[in-house]
């Protein structure tokens, strides 16, 4: 289906793009990578009255390592990352592994992270990863530019913390210390399709080998990505051994609320999740030379 | 909207109403039915066109307001003087195309992959057009036509 008629504003600035958002607040969206926005507009699921096209903003167009955070701004597209000089770097092994299963290698050369952020789908492959790796979305408001760690910014499916008016500008991966590595699990049923169930998961280690932080995240387990806490405090300060993964898989097993649908059943949905965080600790670690 | 876009090097300026997207731009406007409309959402890659030399897009899903002031290449750019490129030979020659409905799609994902990897190895190539449905081929022959023009282009 063509989508329904829009205004079409093209920024060139982000002072401009944000007076267009101001202007016309919950009538319009912002048009970055588009790619789940366009398709939303063509089953006519999404009817905004006014884009603002920000891919023209050069002030976006950015995606690098700014001291302690990985900086990404607004229009850097998923191909960006997967093609990144230190994506082969073990500590960004989480990131590395989700820009090569985000949707498919084509869409991936227009999709951008922060949108895909700001998108919230319950299944996004992105806000996991971003729980895991404990980013933080910039997002520019009428009193000024804010700070919000990814916890506070999924509120619910398709729903952030980016209000009327409001935009994201960048999104903020801390950078992970010598001894950490990740991983993203991903169960989709073809490349391009959104995830049955996905797991992300990252770890670093104490020099005595035991695990410094955690974080463990999951995606279509439940109106948003969810960050499996009880997993995370059951893993740091612990030793990696069987056991404990058990323990940690069957922690996610326990979070995982996903809705039944053409790609499983809600039973079949939380045995993965279980499956994958084992699988994504397991793999982690493997990383950092240590088996489990 | 006035919307300017350099097709396949020639200048294309059509008034537009900002909700149309590329692949109708293309096959409407510039006349150029080449690229193809397959599923219309994204999935199938039978819309693939080249923007700005290097990207690889799926045209049904970006508006063609977002194309304005861009280049884009799509199948009927690729041959030079009435000579197949080297991926078109490709696919000539190991028998890529049965239907030739994805085809178009297939070289241009390909184009834009071989500009950024120009010795991708077997699996780069699968992984680079995972992206792309064919129903006839079975993928073999497509694979093998794109390690072709690779290799020809060395």
């Amino acid at each position: 289906m063509i989508p329904a008629a829009f205004d079409y504003f093209r920024a060139h600035t982000i002072d401009e793009a944000f007076a267009h958002l101001q202007q016309h607040g919950g009538d319009a969206r912002v048009l970055a990578g588009g790619q789940s926005l366009i398709p939303a507009m063509r089953f006519r699921l999404a009817r905004p009255a006014v884009l603002v096209d920000v891919n023209a903003v050069s002030e976006f167009d950015y995606l690098r390592i700014n001291g302690q955070v990985l900086a990404i701004g607004a229009i850097a597209r998923d191909s960006d990352v997967e093609r990144a000089p230190w994506i082969s770097d073990r500590r960004w092994s989480l990131v590395r592994d989700v820009s090569r299963v985000v949707a498919d290698p084509v869409v991936r050369q227009m999709g951008t992270v922060v949108g895909s952020l700001c998108h919230n789908d319950p299944a996004g492959d992105w806000t996991a990863t971003a729980l895991a790796s404990r980013a933080t979305v910039v997002v520019r408001g009428k009193s000024g530019t804010r700070r919000v760690p990814i916890d506070e910014f999924l509120v619910d499916s398709f729903a952030t913390a980016v209000g009327e008016g409001e935009m994201a500008l960048g999104a903020e991966f801390p950078v992970p210390d010598d001894r950490t590595a990740g991983s993203y699990q991903k169960v989709e049923r073809k490349v391009g399709d959104f995830a049955t169930a996905a797991a992300a998961v990252q770890l670093s280690l104490n020099a005595d080998g035991t695990i410094r932080t955690a974080g463990v995240a999951l995606s279509a387990a439940g109106p948003t990505a969810v960050r499996v806490d009880e997993a995370e405090k059951l893993l740091v300060g612990q030793k990696p051994t069987a056991e404990l993964l058990r323990a940690a898989s069957d922690a996610a097993w326990k979070r995982s609320a996903p809705q039944a649908d053409l790609r499983g059943t809600v039973e079949y949905k939380k045995h993965l999740a279980g499956v994958l965080v084992a699988r994504g600790v397991r793999q982690a670690l493997a990383r950092l030379g240590v088996q489990a | 909207m006035k919307v300017r876009v350099k097709v396949n090097g020639v200048a294309n300026e059509r008034d537009v109403e900002p909700r149309t997207l590329l692949a109708y731009f293309l096959r409407e406007e510039c006349r150029l039915t080449g690229t193809h409309v397959g599923c219309d959402t994204s999935s199938c890659g039978c819309c693939v066109v080249v923007m700005d030399g290097t990207r690889a897009v799926k045209s049904c899903t970006m508006f063609a307001a977002q194309a304005d002031g861009h280049e884009i290449l799509t199948v009927e750019g690729l041959a030079e003087g009435g000579k197949l490129h080297a991926l078109q030979q490709g696919f000539w020659d190991q028998h890529g195309l049965q239907c030739g409905y994805c085809t178009p799609g297939m070289l241009l994902t390909a184009y834009a992959l071989l500009k950024h990897q120009s010795k991708p190895s077997e699996a780069d190539i699968r992984e680079g057009l995972a992206g792309n449905l064919c129903r006839c081929t079975g993928y073999n022959n497509i694979v093998k036509a794109v390690q072709q023009a690779a290799g020809g282009a060395q």
